[in-house]
Formats: structure tokens, C-alpha cells, sequence
């Protein structure tokens, strides 16, 4: 055996180091122990954060790569912890996060055999993957991790599986790493047609309603200058998706609210009167869409995508532009006439009006004794800084907070949006505060999802990460308690939580904690949260039956939006 | 709702297959028939998949094959744009023969391939309407064993896989 050779799990941790890889997120078990003992060695190189769990840990790398804008890395053992990581991979696949995850598996010679902690990972993983692969020799382990981030992070981002096997981990080889700089099957820079572009540019030209909507696309794209040039000159309203949040700051003249099931009330009616909608890095969503036979009928499509087939598989546009929205954008910002709307802009304005009377005053400054969820995410945006990161769980207080926090700055936004995993706002937020302890990382978290993945507090304990928790805890399942209220004749069924003292959980895991059950304690206590030097935990008790207005119930069409 | 032909050019790489067929299962589609080889290229595979939908949704299915990474190319056709073959084989016991069969072999263009002791195996290939007109007839003989393989076409239009490899 030559010097130079060393074992296969020093190369898989060589080859994360030569990724540039700063922080990985796993848990230990058998069949990855050998690259748990090759870490041991690289403590100052590679960091690893050992959560509670893997789906903690999948999470954690998903909030890392959100704010980041790098690969989210993560490790975990064969069996049950690479399926506990499949959660993760869906959520990522569906939001298109870059994730390269690395499992153990058992050794070649046991496979299909039932050995124990053996599961079919590839193919479990595979409709939840952008891409997936087995390494059963040494050789193969630096260019299957070299191809994986590769993938995972080009064209439309994704979670990629790469599943080694034990020998292969412990056999020697030789440690020759190269970057993957593409290959033939997979293409990734789509040059954007300048037929495309002037076809486009003569809609909007000609437009008296025109209207954009955008989504991630452009935070993926790292397209935000470019979306606020084009908004600048073109002078046309634009709204967010869920995701797109935190593309354009919500200062911009032309921003006009957020779209979709509870989004605002103006961009969601006026969808249905504009004359030419030019989606922007967004997917039409059927949260977005509500009734497609009735979303934007009067309206020529214009749609700025990278992934074709994304292309017609909602709505189907009249102009495709395909390619990075940061190159169309570019060129559609010289292609289109300076321009302004006044009237139409006036219409989002007086729509907006009726909004703020009906339920955003009432939300934000309530006369009413309970606290609003509303009230929280206020005095939040009051005292938080421009960059802050807003970590959401899943349900009427992602709905809220996402309403109602002022985001102003790019990748400020990490929630899941696609799969709706609850459980997802804890460990993405220790994730997300991973990357950069000096900045401000809110986690606003129902009492509902917080208990799916509370083990995380343990990781927050031990890295001592300075993520500020918010509890909204109404002792419901909120969400599915509105529609229980509103669709199902107010039956509750299995919706209300008999909760533990979260005080007491976060004081055990030595989390400085605070309870608000008054109004008048609210703006003190989120004040100390956020001047405060390291983790903290504050409780809300929120009023219990608040429902989250406006609303597109299912099979309504976006102009069917309701206030109430 | 159409007969189809979706051909994907892909790396030979393990999985690639399943990869493909989850887009189906997902989408609750049924694949009528699927056949895989090496291409004339060394290292690209080529599938063929035979699937009655609508257009709308085939061209869904292409989109999505294709977005796999490792296949380099996923295209469809419609019938009379590609020229396919099929081949089947009829399995009967020598013990049903009469003079009729003579006749059917000869009327269907049908080949003997093996006589065995207590059975013979009859080959036909052609397009799916033909080898079935004959397993209906030979269902009157006995007929032991069945079996059809999927669709083996090329397209007619002049382009070459090399046009996708580069």
C-alpha cells in the first residue's frame, strides 16, 4: 500500500472540506462510524453540529443553505437514520434548497441481504431527490461527492443522497480531488433567447395593467437587483409569493403585498384584472392559483423560468422565458419603456385600504383583551434589525408572521413552503444561525410544531446558537382548528393540546425563557429577547380561536379572496 | 387519449429505470409497454415506453423524464411518426395440430421456431393488432403460453442520438 493512501471516509471528509464545506449537521451510527472517527481528526477544518435527531439535523442544514446560499451539508447512519432524513430531502426537493446528505449504508457484501440497519435508501430516496447515489468502492467516493454538489447547487437547486457503503468507507484509496464542472446529460446555463425577450418586452410595452409576481426564483437566482431595476423603469406593481419573500424589500414603491390562500387582499383580486402577468422564478403553486379555471383567464402569461418544466404545467403562458430570471431580467430591463400606473396602482391602493380597516389593524393594534399573533410579529419589526432572518413553522403563525414581518433584505425568509412540514422552524433556525452568530435569527413557532422537533432546544443548549424563539401558543392546532371552524362545522376534532410547561422545557435545557400573557409585558419582553446574548425562549399565549383572514378557501378563485 | 411513443436517450447508470417509472407511478399513469437497450453508442441506453394518454400529459411526462440528470434527451411521437415492431410467441401442444394450422401459419406470415416432443412455439412479429388476431385464433387451439414483447421503434425523422451526445 502506497503512503498516499488513506481510508475512503478521510476522503469523504476531504472532499467536504475541499467543497468548502464549513459546517456539517449529523448524527452517528454504525455504518457511518468510520467517517464519525476520520471528523475526529478535522475539528478546526470541519465543523459538525450534532443535533437530536437526523430529521434535526436535515432541517438544520436546509435553514443553513437558506440564508447562506451554500450547499447545506448533512450526515447520518444507514437504516432508520437515513429514513428519518426523508422528510428533510422532500422538503428540500420541493423548495429547492441545495442539500448534499451522506448515509452510511452497510457493507457491500450485505446488501439486499436484511442485514441489520439495512434499508433501500436509494430508492426510498429517490422521488424526494434531484439526485441520488450508492458508492460501494473507495475510488468512487470523491467524484460521487464531487457530482453532488455539483447538482445540488447548478440550475434548479436540490437535495442530492449520496449513500456509502461501510467498506468502501473503510478501504483504502488514493485522494485526488477534482470539482465536477458539468457533464453531457445535464444541462444547467440555458441562454436566454432574444426572440424570447422581445416578444415579452412588446407585452408589456403594450400593457395598461401589467402586473409581476414573484417567487424564489430570484433569490435562487441571486436576481434581486435586477428584479428592483426592472421594477424601477418599467414602473409596474409586483407581489410575492411565500418564498419570494425578501426578494424586494417591502419598502419599494412598487410592491404591493404577498400572494396566495392568505396572503394580501389587493394582489390576490387583482390578479384577475390585470392585462399581462409576467411571473418571475415562481411555479403557480396551487396555493398561489387558487381555482386555475378561473386564475388570470383575461391575462396574457408571461413566464420567467429555468427549469422547462415548470413551462406550461400550471398555466400556460403565451411568451416562455427560459433561462436564469437574473439574464432575462437583465435584458428585459433595456427592452422594456420607462413607464408608470398610476391608476392601476391606485386600485391596489384602495384595496389595500379596506385590508388594513378590516383585519390588519385589528391584528396589529387589537382593543380586544386577548393577544394577537399580529400584535407579536409588530413589536418584532419594531425592534429587529434590517437582515433579520425569519424562521417559520407551519400553520397560522407562518401565515401571520409572514404577513405581517417587514422583510427587507434578501434570503431574510426561511420557512416550508412547498411540503408544509411541521417541526421544520426549530432546527432550520438553529441552521440558519449556524452560519453567522451575529446575525439576528427569529424563530416564530407554533405549539403545535415546536413539539415535532422540541429535542432541538438540546442542540441550541449545546452550541449555545443565539436563535430568539418565539412561541405563539394558543393550545391549538390553529390551522386545521380554521378550517374545522370554517369547513366542518366547528367540529374539533383532535385539535386542542393539553400542553407542558414550555418555561420549564426551555429552563432545563438551559434556555433563558420568558412567559407573555399580557399586552402590556409584550413590547418589554420581545425587546429584552432580542438585546439579549445568546439563546431565548419566549412563550406567548395568544388568543385561542384567532382565525388568519383574508382567505382563498380551496376551490375558490382568487378573486374570491375573503376578509372575513 | 392517444396511443404514444416516448423514447429517452439516458446514461447506463443504476436506478435510471426506476427514476423514470416513478414519474408514471406518481401520476397514476400506466406504462402499456417499456423495452430498454444499449444504443448504438457505447454507455447510452436507450427506452422506449408505449403510453396512452393525452398530449397534454405526455408532454408533462417528457418534461419530467428529462429533467432526470442523467438522461441526456426524452422525446415522444405519435404512431404514424415512428416505425416500431413488436414480437410475440404462441406456445401450443402438438396434440391440438390439425391441418388448419398450416393454413393460419401461412395466412400470418407466422414462423415455427421450435417443435418439441409435446409442443410447438410459434413466432409472429408485427404491430400489436396483428399478433393478436393470431392469439385469438390459436386460443382455439390450446394455446399453453403468451407472450408479447414491448415496442422496438425508430423515429422517422432524421435526426441521430449523436445530435444529443455531445
Amino acid at each position: 500500500m502506497k503512503d498516499s493512501m488513506i481510508r475512503g471516509a478521510d476522503i469523504v471528509v476531504r472532499s467536504l472540506i475541499a467543497e468548502n464545506a464549513k459546517i456539517i449537521f449529523g448524527y452517528p451510527g454504525g455504518a457511518i462510524m468510520p467517517v464519525y472517527d476520520a471528523l475526529h481528526d478535522y475539528h478546526d477544518e470541519l465543523r459538525h453540529v450534532l443535533t437530536r435527531h437526523e430529521q434535526g439535523a436535515i432541517h438544520a442544514a436546509q435553514g443553513y443553505a437558506r440564508v447562506s446560499g451554500k450547499v447545506g451539508v448533512c450526515i447520518a447512519t444507514s437504516g432508520p437514520g437515513a429514513t428519518n432524513l426523508i422528510t428533510g430531502l422532500a422538503d428540500a426537493q420541493i423548495d429547492s434548497t441545495p442539500l448534499v446528505c451522506i448515509t452510511g449504508q452497510v457493507a457491500s457484501h450485505l446488501l439486499g441481504t436484511d442485514a441489520f440497519q439495512e434499508t433501500d435508501v436509494l430508492g426510498i430516496s429517490m422521488p424526494a431527490t434531484k439526485w441520488n447515489i450508492q458508492v460501494r468502492r473507495v475510488e468512487d467516493i470523491a467524484p460521487a461527492i464531487a457530482k453532488g454538489f455539483y447538482i445540488a447547487k447548478s440550475g434548479r437547486p436540490g437535495p442530492v443522497l449520496i449513500d456509502i457503503t461501510k467498506d468502501a468507507q473503510t478501504n483504502f484509496g488514493e485522494f485526488n480531488y477534482s470539482k465536477c464542472l458539468g457533464f453531457r446529460s445535464y444541462r444547467t446555463h440555458i441562454p436566454v433567447e432574444k426572440t424570447a425577450i422581445q416578444e415579452a418586452a412588446f407585452l408589456i410595452n403594450m400593457a395598461k395593467r401589467p402586473y409581476v409576481l414573484f417567487g424564489q426564483g430570484v433569490v435562487l437566482g441571486n436576481a434581486e437587483d435586477e428584479l428592483k431595476a426592472f421594477l424601477d423603469k418599467s414602473g409596474i406593481p409586483a407581489a410575492s409569493t411565500l418564498l419570494g419573500s425578501g426578494a424586494l424589500s417591502e419598502d419599494h414603491p412598487n410592491y404591493v403585498g404577498k400572494l396566495g390562500m392568505h396572503g394580501n387582499y389587493a394582489p390576490n383580486l387583482l390578479t384577475n384584472q390585470c392585462d399581462v402577468l409576467i411571473a418571475v422564478g415562481m411555479r403557480f403553486d396551487d396555493r398561489v392559483t387558487g381555482d386555475l379555471k378561473r386564475y388570470a383567464k383575461q391575462a396574457k402569461v408571461i413566464h420567467l423560468e429555468l427549469d422547462p418544466a415548470e413551462i406550461n404545467k400550471i398555466v400556460k403562458c403565451e411568451v416562455a422565458v427560459l433561462g436564469s430570471c437574473k439574464d432575462s431580467l437583465s435584458l428585459l430591463i433595456d427592452a422594456v419603456n420607462a413607464n408608470a400606473y398610476p391608476e392601476w396602482m391606485a386600485k391596489f391602493q384602495e384595496l389595500a385600504d379596506q385590508e388594513n380597516a378590516t383585519v390588519i389593524q385589528p391584528d396589529l393594534t387589537p382593543v380586544k383583551p386577548g393577544l394577537t399573533m399580529g400584535e407579536v410579529i409588530h413589536q418584532i419589526n419594531k425592534y429587529k434589525a434590517d437582515d433579520a432572518v425569519l424562521v417559520t413553522d407551519v400553520g397560522q403563525h407562518q401565515m401571520i408572521a409572514w404577513r405581517y414581518f417587514n422583510y427587507k433584505k434578501p434570503r431574510t425568509q426561511v420557512t416550508s413552503g412547498g411540503l408544509g412540514t411541521m417541526g421544520f422552524a426549530l432546527p432550520a433556525a438553529l441552521g440558519a444561525q449556524m452560519h453567522d452568530f451575529s446575525r439576528q435569527v427569529i424563530c416564530v413557532v407554533g405549539d403545535g410544531g415546536i413539539q415535532m422537533t422540541i429535542q432541538e432546544l438540546g442542540t441550541i443548549m449545546q452550541t449555545k446558537a443565539p436563535v430568539k424563539i418565539v412561541l405563539l401558543n394558543n393550545n391549538f392546532l390553529g390551522m386545521v382548528r380554521q378550517w374545522q371552524q370554517m369547513f366542518f362545522e366547528k367540529r374539533y376534532s383532535f385539535t386542542e393540546l393539553d400542553n407542558p410547561d414550555f418555561i420549564k422545557i426551555a429552563e432545563a435545557y438551559n434556555i433563558q425563557a420568558q412567559k407573555v400573557t399580557e399586552r402590556a409585558d409584550l413590547q418589554e419582553s420581545i425587546e429584552d429577547m432580542l438585546i439579549h446574548d445568546g439563546p431565548y425562549f419566549l412563550e406567548v399565549v395568544v388568543e385561542k380561536e384567532d382565525n388568519v383572514f383574508p382567505m382563498i378557501a380551496t376551490g375558490c378563485s382568487v378573486e374570491e379572496v375573503r376578509l372575513s | 387519449m392517444k396511443r404514444y411513443t416516448i423514447f429517452v436517450i439516458t446514461e447506463n447508470f443504476i436506478g435510471i429505470l426506476n427514476r423514470i417509472t416513478i414519474i408514471f407511478t406518481r401520476r397514476g399513469i400506466n406504462i402499456d409497454a417499456l423495452t430498454a437497450s444499449e444504443s448504438r453508442l457505447e454507455g447510452i441506453h436507450r427506452i422506449t415506453i408505449e403510453v396512452t394518454a393525452s398530449e397534454d400529459t405526455v408532454v408533462q411526462l417528457v418534461n419530467q423524464i428529462e429533467k432526470i440528470i442523467d438522461v441526456i434527451k426524452a422525446f415522444y411521437h405519435e404512431d404514424e411518426s415512428v416505425v416500431y415492431q413488436e414480437i410475440a410467441l404462441y406456445k401450443i401442444p402438438v396434440s391440438r395440430l390439425d391441418g388448419g394450422l398450416e393454413k393460419i401459419i401461412r395466412q400470418h406470415n407466422a414462423k415455427i421456431i421450435a417443435a418439441e416432443p409435446d409442443f410447438v412455439v410459434l413466432e409472429l412479429t408485427g404491430h400489436k393488432e396483428q399478433t393478436q388476431d393470431l392469439l385469438e385464433i390459436l386460443k382455439g387451439y390450446g394455446l399453453l403460453e403468451f407472450a408479447r414483447s414491448g415496442r422496438v421503434a425508430v423515429a422517422k425523422r432524421m435526426l441521430t442520438i449523436d445530435s444529443f451526445v455531445k
